[in-house]
């Protein structure tokens, strides 16, 4: 939910990025945390199993600039994307302004990709969220690697709505700030709407 | 719908967290909204991390909230966390969580008791604030009815 604060002069919204479990959503969030100028963010805090898995969630908080002299203020949070951690990644969607699935372009990951984008719409369903009603991106990430289904092919199985699509390389940085921009585009936009 | 806390609202809620600080001689004193954003905060912040501290007391509620219902109760309407120096506690207050950070200087006790005492006023002051937003026509006042395309392209020129 945007947060719209008069006396500090500051609006703060939630994004959350969904996927399958090793897709690269903490791997989105730790590219802009490292691509990023101290002063515009704050920690990133990951919690991680010892073997760096998404425990819980992995949070940031990213100043982008000033609009009509108010700060905007993105809250990027990631999910767990192992199956078994469901109670933890609905808890995470409360309240969340926009979303970005990160699919995993591999072929052996399709299957994975389909149930948490199932997952993710059952899940903001039960907050009172409607997928194809909220700012949404979705990226094929990933695609560096020899096994990658087509763009096409992905887009078809997984395109909800019209959503922009953005394709990535989480790990070298390809495609992760036009993905944030995307959505965050979508929420400020909302926002005008209201 | 946007949660809009106009300035009269921000201040007086500034104001009830300063008499808890004192009252209950505790360093800082944050208001949070269920769902991690940080409505105000007081006291001797320094360095501390308030919007960080924001996200991870509503996740520990959420996961709290989320176990209490596993055995059965509705929530958990406290939760303490007392370390070597310094220690927090939280309390939910309906859809906002009340977190005091204190050190040797208080009590839990005593935290615990002015944070029972502020609950109701910190409540009703929330309460307004959501009222108000909810109001039609509530940002109609807003400047970004106006925002641009090339506004919203241009906070990402320097990434």
């Amino acid at each position: 939910m945007t947060f719209i604060n008069y006396a500090s002069r500051e609006i703060n919204c939630k994004i959350v990025y969904y996927g399958p479990g090793l897709c690269g959503k903490t791997t989105n969030l730790q590219h802009i945390y490292d691509a990023t100028a101290p002063q515009a963010k704050g920690k990133l805090i990951s919690l991680a199993t010892e073997t760096d898995r998404t425990l819980f969630f992995d949070f940031m908080p990213l100043e982008l600039g000033t609009v009509r002299g108010f700060k905007t203020r993105f809250h990027l949070y990631t999910v767990p994307g192992q199956v078994f951690y469901e109670a933890s990644r609905k808890l995470i969607l409360k309240g969340v302004d926009g979303v970005v699935f990160v699919a995993d372009s591999q072929e052996e990951r399709m299957d994975a990709n389909i149930e948490s984008l199932y997952n993710l719409e059952e899940n903001l369903k039960s907050h009172g969220y409607d997928l194809m009603k909220i700012p949404y991106v979705l990226q094929l990430n990933k695609r560096d690697l020899p096994n990658v289904i087509t763009m096409e092919d992905l887009a078809a199985e997984l395109q909800r709505k019209g959503e922009p699509v953005v394709e990535a390389v989480a790990s070298t940085g390809v495609g992760v700030f036009d993905t944030l921009k995307a959505v965050a585009k979508q929420v400020l936009t909302e926002l005008r709407k209201s | 719908m946007p949660i809009l806390i106009r300035e009269q609202r921000y201040h007086h809620i500034k104001a009830l967290l300063a008499r808890l600080r004192l009252d209950a001689s505790a360093r800082v004193v944050v208001l949070v909204e269920k769902d991690g954003q940080q409505i105000a905060a007081h006291g001797e912040v320094g360095d501390l991390d308030t919007t960080s501290l924001a996200s991870l007391v509503a996740g520990n509620v959420a996961a709290t909230g989320g176990m209490a219902k596993l055995i059965g109760e509705k929530e958990f309407p406290t939760l303490s966390h007392e370390g070597d120096k310094e220690s927090i506690h939280i309390s939910v207050i309906g859809r906002v969580l009340l977190v005091v950070v204190f050190d040797q200087r208080s009590s839990l006790g005593l935290v615990k008791l002015r944070s029972k005492q502020i609950s109701q006023e910190l409540a009703a002051a929330f309460a307004e604030i959501e009222r108000e937003s909810e109001l039609p026509g509530a940002a109609s006042g807003l400047p970004f009815s106006e925002i641009t395309d090339e506004e919203i392209d241009s906070l990402f020129v320097q990434n």
